[in-house]
């Protein structure tokens, strides 16, 4: 068989691919960067935040969720493609309350890595400022719902790995947002655990351990060590944190 | 006290506004009251913009606190940081700190001090000292000192440089960094670090002893101008440990009057309600505290380098303490309170602290790595005193079950000294301003006076240094008579 029927081109790169693999998954195991942030290797893709559109072949596409296939020709690293990430990305931030100096994911934060990976240097759009609460209900995990993102990976995670469904997303467009699955609605009336898996997979600030706070240094944290397209490429055919 | 807080009839008089005060931190206003006489009935030093920082942390888990509270300052963002997390060590029900996180505090803190000292002394006021008040406007700056003396722009900016590599070193960035948190510090001094601050502390010593002397030759060229200028007989208060020495980091509350006597002492600073009560006035958004047992009128007190090298019984380095000997002899044996004679005790502060770091970067306790103390059950109520650069630094909280923080009290140095420096501006334009037309020089006087204290008077800075200045003169119907700008 010629590479050409198992292999993807990704910016003129061929990428091979296993079968059932979407163009994301082939491209990360190659250690070719396309930027995401609602997918993770350990759950079904979402295809909600659209930072990982690349054009397939003349189109748009989300590259977490469309399967990879022979004949197709990708672009990722664009400038169109690189500002239209931005834009997005901007339109996280104002969206929720996300201020980088003091909060306590930062430099292991996602959101924020993606603000660098996309040279964002300004939030761009008004703020919305919008009024969220903070749920510290349960013993160990606290929830800051003003950096939340709705990616829903908690959802997937409770529901998929901790066989528990604690967390939803309820309402629609703007008025969307994550609630949780207990007679008050708060986590601490929920038989969560600091164990479950969905106290770990937040890509934000949103969902924190209690007391860790700024224990890791700077200079130490995640992004500090390598920007988020290097440590994917690094990372290439290993799971994907 | 003088009586230019409150004009008998305000209606009659004209009113003039230096807006903003230039080379402070922060945005703060001056305002003048005169007759047709030019004669001054009401000044008053307002700070005119409200953070409500305490409310906006409510709310929030105890662990961010005291990242989130650095913001309130541009220029000496680890003092917050610092005292807050020594309100969270409790809060957290952490128990002593190990040697080596409370010296690598100790150390940060030291640096801080350092780099505030060094930019206020040499970007901010050294101008005025060294071109006089009423100098050109223009050459009134750091800029104009570089020209004209190189090599003490130099050092001034080197000091500051290497008080920031003190903190980049510990709190992981020069600014608005880690470092510090509830129960200790988050990472070790390298070796490596350790020795390149060593290889470069002698030099610092050396720089703040000549920072020192010339203040000092500066002093001797009019000391009954330097002495008086802006006096305010205040009450003093300041940290000091068990002995009674000077301690930035850690000690009991201790007050003395205008005449040196005391008032208390060695007083556990959780229980500053006790001791200190806060007012507030309708004409400004900053608080004025007091002391209890004297009231409003006879109470206030100063804080600040001015009234920490006269409250303590020593400062327990060679080098300063001998500095801080010369220095009370001017005196005479009587306390000081010229606000110019701030800035001999800040650098002899500065002093202070290089020995101090040199004393910790020779100790092998400095590159320990027990970074954490043991933790006990939570506590509810915590409070944090360290002495800032500018003063004494209050941070109060309760945290709920939910470790959340549901109450927040900070006092920082600038409230503490607010009547202080409102009495000090009062002396100066009564005495320089009064019965005389007002010119950008005379009114520099005024702000001489207040940059003297070295005050942050929103602690949350935007702009710093270089500030425009804008005098509006207005009559008393509110007509706006002139308009005169700088910067
Ligand atoms: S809480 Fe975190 S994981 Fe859950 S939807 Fe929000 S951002 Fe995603
Ligand atoms: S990563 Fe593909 S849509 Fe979010």
């Amino acid at each position: 068989m010629s590479g050409t029927e198992t292999a993807i081109v990704v910016d003129e790169i061929p990428v091979p691919f296993k079968p059932g693999q979407t163009i994301l998954e082939a491209a990360l195991e190659a250690g070719v960067y396309i930027p995401h942030l609602c997918a993770h290797p350990e759950f079904a893709p979402h295809g909600s935040c659209k930072l990982c559109t690349v054009i397939v072949n003349g189109r748009n596409a989300s590259a977490c969720t469309l399967k990879a296939a022979a004949g197709q020709e990708i672009e990722v690293d664009t400038p169109d493609l690189h500002a239209y990430r931005r834009t997005l990305v901007q339109m996280l931030f104002v969206e929720g309350n996300h201020f980088c100096p003091g909060c306590e994911k930062s430099g292991n934060c996602q959101l924020q890595a993606l603000a660098y990976d996309s040279e964002m240097m300004t939030p761009h759009f008004v703020e919305f400022y919008p009024h969220r609460p903070v749920d510290a209900s349960h013993p160990d995990v606290l929830i800051d719902f003003n950096r939340c993102i709705q990616c829903e990976l908690c959802v997937r995670a409770s529901r998929d790995v901790d066989g528990k469904s604690i967390f939803a997303l309820v309402g629609r467009g703007m008025a969307s947002h994550i609630v949780v699955n207990s007679p008050s609605g708060k986590l601490g009336d929920t038989n969560f655990s600091v164990a479950d898996k969905a106290a770990h997979v937040c890509p934000v600030g949103a969902i924190l351990i209690k007391r860790v706070g700024y224990a890791v240094p700077i200079g130490e944290r995640r992004y500090d060590l390598e920007a988020i397209s290097e440590e994917a490429s690094r990372c290439a055919g290993e799971e994907v944190r | 006290m003088l009586n230019l807080e409150t004009a008998q009839s305000p209606q009659k008089l004209r009113r003039v506004a230096i807006e903003p005060v230039s080379r402070v931190e922060g945005h703060g206003k001056v305002t003048i009251l005169l007759d047709a006489e030019n004669r001054i009935h009401q000044v008053r030093l307002h700070i005119v913009e409200f953070r409500g920082f305490e409310v906006f942390i409510q709310g929030r888990p105890y662990w961010e606190v005291p990242i989130a509270v650095q913001r309130l300052c541009g220029i000496c963002p680890v003092s917050h940081l610092i005292a807050a997390t020594k309100a969270m060590d409790v809060i957290a029900g952490f128990g002593p700190l190990t040697p080596t996180a409370e010296k690598l505090r100790r150390l940060l803190h030291y640096g801080q001090i350092v780099q505030s000292h060094a930019l206020h002394f040499f970007h901010l006021s050294s101008p005025d000292l060294l071109f006089g008040f009423e100098s050109e406007v223009a050459k009134r700056n750091i800029i104009g000192v570089a020209a004209a003396f190189p090599d003490l722009a130099k050092q001034g900016v080197l000091t500051r440089k290497f008080g920031q590599e003190i903190i980049a070193h510990i709190a992981g960035k020069r600014i608005h960094g880690t470092g510090v948190i509830p129960g200790g510090v988050n990472k070790p001094l390298s070796v490596a670090d350790r020795d390149s601050m060593r290889a470069g502390i002698d030099q610092i010593v050396d720089w703040s002893k000549a920072a020192v002397g010339l203040v000092i030759q500066l002093h001797e060229t009019n000391p009954d101008f330097y002495r008086t200028f802006g006096e305010s007989r205040a009450n003093m208060m300041g940290l000091v440990d068990r002995r009674g020495a000077l301690d930035f980091y850690h000690g009991g509350l201790r007050a003395r009057d205008a005449d040196g006597g005391p008032i208390f002492d060695q007083i556990d600073y959780a229980t500053y309600r006790n001791v200190l009560q806060e007012d507030v006035k309708n004409w400004s958004y900053m608080k004025f505290p007091h002391i209890k047992t004297l009231g409003a009128d006879k109470g206030w007190y100063r804080v600040g380098p001015l009234a920490r090298v006269q409250v303590c019984d020593v400062m327990p380095t060679p080098l300063a303490e001998a500095e801080r000997r010369t220095f009370l002899n001017a005196g005479g044996g009587k306390p000081l309170h010229g606000a110019l004679m701030y800035h001999w005790a800040r650098m002899i502060e500065m002093l202070h602290s290089a020995e101090l770091a040199r004393e910790l970067l020779d100790d092998p306790d400095i590159v320990g790595t027990d970074l954490m103390a043991d933790k006990g059950p939570r506590r509810e109520e915590g409070v944090g005193v360290i002495e800032a650069p500018r003063g004494t630094l209050f941070h109060h909280y309760r945290a709920d079950d939910n470790d959340l923080v549901s109450y927040c009290n900070l006092i920082v140095s600038t409230t503490n000294n607010n009547q202080a420096m409102n009495e000090s501006i009062r002396a100066v334009a009564s005495r320089y301003l009064s019965g005389r037309e007002l010119t950008e020089g005379l009114l520099n006087h005024i702000e001489v006076a207040i940059r003297a204290y070295d005050p942050c008077l929103s602690c949350a800075t935007h702009a710093l240094g270089q500030m425009p200045l804008e005098v509006d003169l207005i009559d008393a119907d509110g007509t706006l008579v002139s308009r005169a700008r700088k910067g």
